[in-house]
Formats: C-alpha cells, sequence, structure tokens
C-alpha cells in the first residue's frame, strides 16, 4: 500500500529535499490543456473567464469535499444531487413566502435540511449497515420525489426570490465573488480539519481498514454517520448556493450531478476503496473538470464532439496519472536499492 | 453474511434454507402482484400480464452480466452508453447498405468490443477502480454516438424487425423468451461451471484467487466483455420497440441496471449473490412500475416508494443478520478488506 | 421464529406503506376528477415529457379543463426522466387501461412509433400536442404556431435587436430536440433571404435544458464572440440561464436577448432590460386545445384529416389543415410577445 502523508509527500527516511507530487501527473496534464485551449481561444486564460471558470467550479467543489469524507470511508454518496434539489427548493419556497427574510438564515436553512438528510442517510448506513450504494440510491429517488412532492411540480423564478437571496451567489466581498471566496474557506477548514486534526485522521483510518479501527477502538460508526452528514451539510448549503446562483429553483435540479462530483474526487486521486486521498488532489480533479466546462465552448469543435472530447480527457488524465504514479514509485524503489 | 463463508460441509436446515434473501424477494413479488391487482382491474387482465414485462426487459438482459461484475466487486455504469453506441452504428450500417443481419451482427460486435476496451482497461491499469474507467467510457461511448449520429434519428429497418421487440412465439412475447434463456444460461454459468466458482472466489479474495493460479485477468476482461455483449443484446431489443434509434438512447439504464441487482441481493462489495434473485428483483420492480401506473399513480410518488423499497428491503436484511451475528458490524466491508490487494 | 416474525413485520410494513401511498395518490387524483361523477366513464389521457415542469402542468391543466368541461375522465400522466423508453412505459399502462384517447407530449419524434401504432390498432385515438410525432405515428397534432412563423418572428427579433447589422447567436436546448431543431431550420432559411445580409448567425450552442450547461455555453459564447449583438434561446432553460448571465455581467443594453420563454422565469429579465422582449403561446390554451381535439377525434367528429373542423370550447372554432412533416396539424394561432408593458400580469399566470 503506498505511503499516505498529509500532502502527498514521499516517506522516505532521510530524503526530505525532494517533495514529490503524488498528483503532479493531473497537474501536468491540467497546464497542457490549459495551454492547448488558450492557443485555440485567446480569451480563455483572461480575468473574466478565470473568475467565471472559478464561480462555475465552485459549487463543485464544495460538494467534492464532501465526497472525499464519503469515499474515504469506503463509502459512496449517490442522493447528493437530490439533496441539492431538496434544500434548494426548501430555502427557494421560504424565501419566496416570506421575502424579507435575512440570506444568512436562507443559508442556515438549507444547511439544516441537508444536515437532516445526511444525517439520516448516515444512521441507515452506519447503525444498520447498509451497504452505501444501496442505501443512497434509494434516498436518491426518495429526496427527488420529495422534491416533487413539496414544489407541487412549480419552479421558484428569480422574480419571487428577495435581491438579497440572490446575492448570495452573485455578490462580492472585496471583489472576490461569493461563491469563491466560501469555496475557499470550506476548503481550508476541511484541509485543516482532515490533516491536522485527530477526527479527521481517524478518516483515513477508518477507509483503509475498518475492522483494525474497531479493534484499535476508534469511533468507526460515528465517523462514518459524520462523514454522510458533513456531506448532507455541504449539499444542503450548495443547494442553497444552486439556487441563488441560477435564480430559480426546479425539482430536476442537479440531476445526475453526483457522477460529476464522484469522478471529480476520483480524478484527483481519492481511492474508491477508501483510505487514500489529497485536498491538493480534490482541487486538481475539481479544476480539471471546471476547466472541461469552461473551455468546450470556447474551442470551436462542433457541438456534438463534446461529450467525446470529456471523456476522452477524463480517461487520459487519470491514465496520466496512474503512468506517472507508477514510475515515481519504479524510481523511489530504485533509489531503496542502492 | 451467512452465505459468504465458504464452508464446504454444513446440515443443510430448512430454517436457514427459508429465511434466504431470494424468499423474501418471492414474498415481495407476491405482495407486489397482490397490490396490482388489487388497485386495478386491468392487471391480471388477459394479456397485460404477459405483455407488462416488454416494457422493462430490455433493461433486464443488462441485470444478467452485473450480476457477474458486481459478485466480482467492480461495476460497470458504461452499459447504457454501450447500447446507445452499437445501437446508432446498427442504424448508420444498415443505411449505408448492409442487410439488416449483418447490422444486427455488427451491432453485437461493437457492443462486444466496447465491452473487451472496458476489460482490458481494467486489467492494464489495476490501481484505477471500475467506478472511474466505465465513467470515462461511459462518456466516450455516448461520446461517439453523438459524433456519428448528431442531431438526427435514424430508423426505418425494416418490418419483421420490429416483430424482435414486440413479436411472440407460441403466444409468449420473444424478448421474455430470450430473457429467460440469457438468465438460465447465466445462472448455469455462475452456479454450475468453474468459470462461476472463480468469480465468487475473486470477488471474496482477489489475492488468494491470484496465488491460487486463477487467471484473474482472463476472468475479468470476459466477464466485461459479456456485459458488453448484453449491452449489445438490450440495443437490438430498445431499437425494435422504437423502430428509431438516436445518440440519447438508454439513459439511465446503468443506475437502473445496478438498482435491480442489489435489490436481488447482491452485494457490491463482492462474492455474494446469486442470479435468481437479480431475476426476481427485475420483475418485482418492473410489476410494480406497472402496477402502480395502472392506476396512475404520479411519477414523483413512484420514486419515493422505488427508493424506499430498496432501502428498506436492504435494512431488514441487515437487522435479521445483526441479531444473529453481533461482530458482522463491519460485515460490509469484511470482504472488501480481505481481498484488498497491494495497490490499494 | 422471531427472524421470521422480523421477515413478516417488515413485508407488512412495505406493503402497507405502498397501499395507502398507492390509494392517496390515486384517490386524490379521483378526487379531483370526480367534478362529475356522473361523468361517461371515458378516459382521455394526456402524457407530458416529464415531471417538475410548471409549463409542462399547465398544459395539462388545460387539457384536464377541457375534458371535464366536457364531462369527461382526464388522466395526467409524466415521466421523472424526460426519454422515450419512459414514455413507451405509460402509453403501454395506459392501452392497458383502455383509455379513449391518448394525447401526447413526444421527448422523441421517430421512437414512440411502433407503441403509438400499436395504440391506434388497438382503438384509441392518438394526437400528439406540442412537441410533434411523425406522421404516421398520430391522426394530427395540435400545433402551438406555425414552426416557420416562429423561425421569422425569431430572426426578425434578431434582427431588430441588432439594429440591422450584426453577429448573433443561438442558445437552444438539446441537439436531438425536434422543436427547437424544426425551428432553427426556418431561421437558417429566413437568414439567407437578402433583407438580413448583414445579420450573421455565428454559432448555435445546446445548453441541454440543464442550468448550468446552458451558463457555460452562455458564458462561452461571450467569451469567444466578444462583438456579438444578441442571443437567441428558444428554450425557456436556456433563455432563463442567458438573462442571468447577462445580468449578472452587467450586460444589459449591449448584449440583448430574446427567444421563447415563461413569463414567470424571465420576468426580472424583462423588467431589468436585458430581454427588451419575448415570446411564447399559452401552454393553457394548448393543452386546452388538444383536449377538445382528443373529445372530437373520439366521437368521430373529426379523423384528423385536411379541412375538419371541430368546435374547441371557449377558443372558438378550429380547422385541421397540412403540416409541414406529410401529416395534419391544428394552430393554436400566433406566438404571443412579451415585454415590459405586460409581463406584470403575465408573470404569475405560468
Amino acid at each position: 500500500m503506498s505511503e499516505k502523508t498529509a500532502l502527498g509527500a514521499v516517506a522516505r527516511p532521510g530524503s526530505r529535499s525532494t517533495f514529490r507530487f503524488r498528483e503532479v501527473g493531473l497537474l501536468a496534464f491540467i497546464i497542457v490543456i490549459c495551454i492547448v485551449v488558450q492557443a485555440r481561444n485567446h480569451n480563455f486564460l483572461t480575468l473574466s473567464n478565470i473568475t467565471d471558470l472559478l464561480a462555475n467550479t465552485a459549487i463543485l467543489g464544495i460538494l467534492a469535499v464532501g465526497m472525499m469524507m464519503v469515499i474515504l470511508t469506503r463509502g459512496i454518496d449517490l442522493s447528493i444531487g437530490a439533496t441539492v434539489a431538496l434544500s434548494g427548493m426548501v430555502s427557494a419556497l421560504t424565501v419566496k413566502a416570506v421575502p424579507s427574510i435575512s440570506p444568512i438564515v436562507s443559508v442556515g436553512e438549507g444547511m439544516l435540511v441537508g444536515l437532516v438528510v445526511g444525517a439520516i442517510v448516515g444512521i441507515v448506513i452506519a447503525r444498520y449497515n447498509v451497504l452505501p450504494i444501496i442505501a443512497t440510491l434509494g434516498f436518491m429517488n426518495v429526496f427527488r420525489g420529495l422534491t416533487y412532492l413539496i414544489s407541487g411540480g412549480a419552479w421558484v423564478s428569480s422574480y419571487q426570490m428577495s435581491p438579497g437571496f440572490q446575492a448570495i451567489s452573485s455578490g462580492s466581498l472585496f471583489g472576490v465573488g461569493n461563491l469563491i471566496l466560501i469555496a475557499v474557506v470550506i476548503y481550508a477548514v476541511f484541509g485543516y480539519f482532515i490533516n491536522h486534526t485527530k477526527t479527521g485522521r481517524q478518516f483515513y483510518a477508518v477507509g483503509s481498514n475498518p475492522e483494525a479501527a474497531d479493534i484499535s477502538g476508534l469511533p468507526r460508526r460515528r465517523i462514518v454517520w459524520l462523514a454522510y452528514t458533513i456531506m448532507g451539510t455541504l449539499a444542503g448549503l450548495c443547494g442553497v448556493l444552486w439556487v441563488s446562483k441560477f435564480a430559480s429553483a426546479q425539482s430536476d435540479t442537479a440531476t445526475g450531478y453526483e457522477l460529476t462530483v464522484i469522478a471529480a474526487a476520483v480524478l484527483g486521486g481519492v481511492s474508491i476503496n477508501g483510505g487514500t486521498g489529497t485536498v491538493l488532489g480534490l482541487i486538481l480533479g475539481t479544476i480539471l473538470l471546471g476547466i472541461l466546462n469552461n473551455a468546450l465552448p470556447l474551442v470551436n469543435v462542433s457541438a456534438f464532439a463534446q461529450q467525446f472530447i470529456q471523456g476522452a480527457v477524463i480517461l487520459a488524465a487519470v491514465l496520466t496519472n496512474v503512468i506517472v504514479k507508477r514510475n515515481s514509485r519504479r524510481h523511489a524503489l530504485r533509489k531503496r536499492a542502492i | 453474511m451467512s452465505d459468504r463463508v465458504i464452508s464446504v460441509d454444513r446440515t443443510w436446515s430448512f430454517r436457514r434454507f427459508i429465511l434466504q434473501w431470494e424468499w423474501m424477494l418471492v414474498l415481495i413479488f407476491i405482495a407486489v402482484n397482490i397490490v396490482g391487482s388489487s388497485l386495478s382491474p386491468y392487471y391480471l387482465n388477459g394479456g397485460t400480464f404477459l405483455t407488462a414485462p416488454m416494457g422493462f426487459l430490455d433493461v433486464a438482459f443488462l441485470v444478467l452480466p452485473m450480476t457477474f461484475v458486481m459478485i466480482l466487486g467492480s461495476i460497470d455504469i458504461s452499459v447504457g452508453s454501450t447500447a446507445a453506441l452499437s445501437a446508432v452504428v446498427m442504424a448508420v450500417s444498415f443505411h449505408a447498405g448492409l442487410p439488416m443481419w449483418l447490422a444486427v451482427i455488427v451491432c453485437l460486435a461493437v457492443a462486444t468490443a466496447c465491452g473487451l476496451l472496458n476489460g482490458i482497461l481494467m486489467v492494464a491499469f489495476k490501481e484505477l477502480s471500475s467506478v472511474i474507467i466505465t465513467l470515462a467510457t461511459m462518456i466516450i461511448y455516448r461520446g461517439i454516438a453523438y459524433i456519428i449520429l448528431r442531431d438526427q434519428a435514424s430508423g426505418e429497418f425494416p418490418k419483421w424487425y420490429s416483430g424482435v421487440g414486440w413479436g411472440y412465439v407460441a403466444g409468449i412475447p420473444i424478448i421474455t423468451l430470450a430473457f429467460v434463456v440469457c438468465a438460465i444460461i447465466f445462472g448455469l454459468v455462475l452456479h454450475a461451471t468453474s468459470f462461476g466458482r472463480k468469480v465468487y472466489g475473486m470477488g471474496n479474495n482477489l489475492t488468494a484467487s491470484r496465488y491460487s493460479g486463477i487467471r484473474t485477468d482472463s476472468v475479468v476482461v470476459i466477464v466485461f466483455t459479456v456485459t458488453g455483449l448484453m449491452a449489445g443484446i438490450t440495443a437490438l431489443f430498445l431499437t425494435s420497440r422504437m423502430g428509431s434509434t438516436r445518440p440519447n438512447v438508454a439513459l439511465g439504464y446503468e443506475l437502473t441496471a445496478i438498482a435491480m441487482t442489489v435489490l436481488g441481493g447482491v452485494s457490491t462489495a463482492g462474492g455474494k449473490g446469486r442470479i435468481i434473485g437479480p431475476v426476481l428483483a427485475v420483475f418485482i420492480i418492473g410489476f410494480l412500475n406497472y402496477g402502480l401506473g395502472l392506476v396512475n399513480i404520479p411519477s414523483q410518488v413512484l420514486l419515493i416508494i422505488t427508493g424506499l423499497l430498496l432501502v428498506l428491503s436492504v435494512l431488514v436484511l441487515n437487522i435479521r443478520f445483526s441479531r444473529g451475528h453481533q461482530h458482522s458490524a463491519p460485515t460490509a466491508s469484511a470482504p472488501a478488506a480481505a481481498r484488498k490487494t497491494p495497490n490499494g | 421464529m422471531k427472524n421470521f416474525i422480523a421477515k413478516l413485520a417488515m413485508i407488512t410494513m412495505i406493503v402497507a406503506f405502498a397501499l395507502p401511498g398507492a390509494l392517496f395518490a390515486s384517490g386524490s387524483s379521483e378526487k379531483a376528477t370526480a367534478a362529475k361523477p356522473a361523468a361517461s366513464g371515458a378516459k382521455y389521457a394526456i402524457v407530458f415529457k416529464n415531471t417538475g415542469n410548471p409549463y409542462g402542468d399547465k398544459e395539462m391543466g388545460g387539457f384536464k379543463n377541457g375534458i371535464e368541461e366536457q364531462g369527461f375522465t382526464a388522466i395526467l400522466r409524466a415521466p421523472d426522466q424526460p426519454t422515450a423508453e419512459a414514455q413507451i412505459q405509460i402509453i403501454q399502462q395506459l392501452i392497458a387501461q383502455k383509455v379513449a384517447s391518448i394525447c401526447i407530449v413526444a421527448n422523441d419524434y421517430d421512437a414512440l412509433q411502433p407503441i403509438l401504432q400499436q395504440a391506434m390498432n388497438a382503438g384509441i385515438k392518438v394526437l400528439s400536442l406540442d412537441s410533434p410525432v411523425n406522421p404516421a405515428s398520430r391522426l394530427t397534432t395540435i400545433n402551438q404556431a406555425d414552426p416557420a412563423k416562429i423561425g421569422s418572428t425569431l430572426v426578425q427579433a434578431a434582427y431588430d435587436l441588432a439594429g440591422g447589422s450584426g453577429e448573433f447567436a443561438i442558445l437552444s436546448a438539446t441537439s436531438q430536440a425536434a422543436n427547437q431543431n424544426l425551428w432553427i431550420d426556418y431561421m437558417k432559411k429566413d437568414l439567407k433571404d437578402p433583407k438580413y445580409a448583414n445579420l450573421k448567425l455565428v454559432k448555435i450552442a445546446y445548453g441541454d435544458d440543464i442550468r448550468d450547461k446552458s451558463v457555460s455555453e452562455a458564458q462561452g459564447l461571450l467569451q469567444s464572440f466578444p462583438n456579438l449583438k444578441v442571443i437567441v434561446a428558444p428554450t425557456t432553460v436556456g433563455i432563463a440561464a442567458a438573462g442571468k448571465v447577462l445580468t449578472d455581467k452587467g450586460l444589459a443594453g449591449k448584449v440583448l436577448l430574446t427567444g421563447l420563454g415563461l413569463p414567470s422565469e424571465m420576468a426580472t429579465y424583462i423588467e431589468n432590460g436585458v430581454c427588451p422582449y419575448m415570446f411564447l403561446w399559452n401552454p393553457l390554451d394548448v393543452g386546452y386545445l388538444g383536449a377538445y381535439a382528443a373529445t372530437a377525434l373520439v366521437s368521430g367528429k373529426i379523423t384528423g384529416a385536411v379541412g375538419d373542423k371541430f368546435p374547441a370550447g371557449h377558443l372558438g372554432e378550429y380547422t385541421v389543415t397540412k403540416a409541414a412533416d406529410g401529416g395534419t396539424e391544428v394552430l393554436l394561432g400566433p406566438p404571443f410577445k412579451f415585454d415590459k408593458s405586460n409581463i406584470e400580469q403575465w408573470k404569475t399566470v405560468y
């Protein structure tokens, strides 16, 4: 099993000089893509486009943080798209009914919905040992159905949302968009949590060997439950952000989005088998997907080739990463052989 | 879970026999039919009982190989895209002049090739999980379909072709017959051949299997290739039922197939499950949809019911077993931990 | 023994849940349609593209009003995914219920042909609404507006908003959307006219009717074509997404927006000037017309042939005309223009 340290530095005795970044293959890939796109459209690396890119990727990034926590514990959560829709709809309906509500309260409300939802999913998985894929698949349907029911099939449009509510996502502080700020804060908190707190490190332990974790006295069930609860809360937050960003709440919001989030996490090196993953890798994976979504309309390719290019890029990125890792490991082994 | 323990001899106990997951599925199936027939007079009406499965059986062909894939501990979410691509290629080659029967063979060939590629990627890059590989190929295959057909539909197949999806043989729909035949074949391979035992072995402990001399790579490639082939068969029936095809057909088929497979008692952790479970699950979900649709239940309510059915049924399974095995807490991950490969 | 009882209890719970849920749902729809309990019992069904779509809800609502006005029972169905496969299953269930007529808003122009032909062979009158099926699958179709007229209205709007010359782009739905593709084809045909010689269509982007993708595509258009003057979005999700993008970037007045949109979704953007005007039709009326066409077909009053006339309640009398795809159609009327003067009253309607 490969080394697992905080920032992915290869842990070798007496070689602090070599900082081998694990996901260097992915980083190189991203740089290459940027160069190629910039060559085809000089507007790619402009400030306005990069701001758009980051704002569009912020929500994906926040969800990826939650998903990483879940995957670290060897789980998976297919219900986040439905959770986003549910909490978004709830907060939008509240704003429609009570336009004077403070945006902070709306955000809190969305997070509360997500928290409750995530806690339920967490209980079913942690306490009753239902396999995560089954539980979240089932709940995905349930939450989506609930969203349809509480909204009565109607949408909430922008004229029914208070300007304060819409400013949650479109506003900015000190010139930086709110979405980007929120994402940065969450990543900072998460990075600290997963790398420098006891509970955070326990996530890795629980995922890489649940039995050993249990036997060592780690609160395995609570950690698993915590993972889903945090995922749910973040999804709830993203629900409000989503609805505010697009100024529209629909029942089919974020359908299928969970797959994109999983792709971002797995691209970033989070192993589906649990126990492996770095924050930096996660950021890279998210950024790559964000670049793809942003760049495809910019390069003049036929709209019909877009999906193929997306898949090819993801596959190439993943394979590149694997090949680079293999080479670096071979390199490391060779160094030890002396 | 008790079925996962590979014990050589155990006295046959009626109680253990009757408490199996598959019997529970039979009970649920009966319950679904009771509910269905009590809700609507049209449910048990003449031909509808036989024709109802025609609506959901094309996904069912995916469930059979998915059982194998999931027993191996992997997953394949590219099946819908494989079906779309092979359907599109079939339509295009038919209109390019190929006789229909040859186009059908092309369809199956393309689908098999897609599955083969999945398998090859799986064994060449063992560090990668099946999730990310099939996620990438899912997008790529459908992307190719979009490049080929763009925004067009392609149809107008010969008249006999619609008989494939809608036709009857001796009063039984062809698609039902085909499904039953495939289910029997898959069941025999899984439960009565050494190949099947190898699959179970690999699902339980990959490393041990490899060291026991099982050619794990070949098994993986074969399983994924067959999955591709079955996706091609799905494409055949789907295209026949729709009379035309587009790049966006079979959307979401992979999730439906996975849901049916896990409802059938196949664990995604690998090593557990029998063919009869998913087959029953196919009919349960299919008839549930049909029965509730006959009384025009809104789709959102149906969504909630199906979701709850999935969760509750597995919940029951776990409650049942948590009584008998107190230390089964990490059961879900036990086989996964046991078969953790050195590459993690 | 305990295990067995536990299992039995659980199954009872599952059934107990499904049963009342089912009965409740069917009961509530029964209650709603029990306005005329002495109804003849003939059931008229409408199948929309997907659930959770307020435009679709309005169409189905209009259909229901029209059917119940005439004393029959209406069945409203929509799949939760906008796929043809799901609609095929629903149609199968409707055939089994022996409905008198099926009014389909299709997710695919051709893919429903076999199942609809089965329906017609079973004696069910099939007509399509809004998003049509091919002529072999239907007796006639209700068209909300002449597609050629929609195309030319949109091109004219682009021309006017661009000030006579300049670049414009189209932000459409999915690349497979039958309606949008038809309208875009007519637009392209119109653009060949020398009058529009200085109006250039630079790109057709597909937002897939998905909110975030439409936003990305709209942003992409702005980044790739800095001289863009007009965005035409003939889809309700696309135009709303483009409206938000233009508003957020403060481009009101510099890049103008028009197309087909829901008044409720577009109210903000019409009021802030990003979208000076846009078009649509009243989905309530579309559904209502469909209802009367369906009953006329079932009663034998019309057969769907060119020249047939039938009454359509408060909408007046309608005639079946020849459709561009070789079948026949019933045209509701010209597209309706929404702008600052009337958006206030319409935004709460749909």
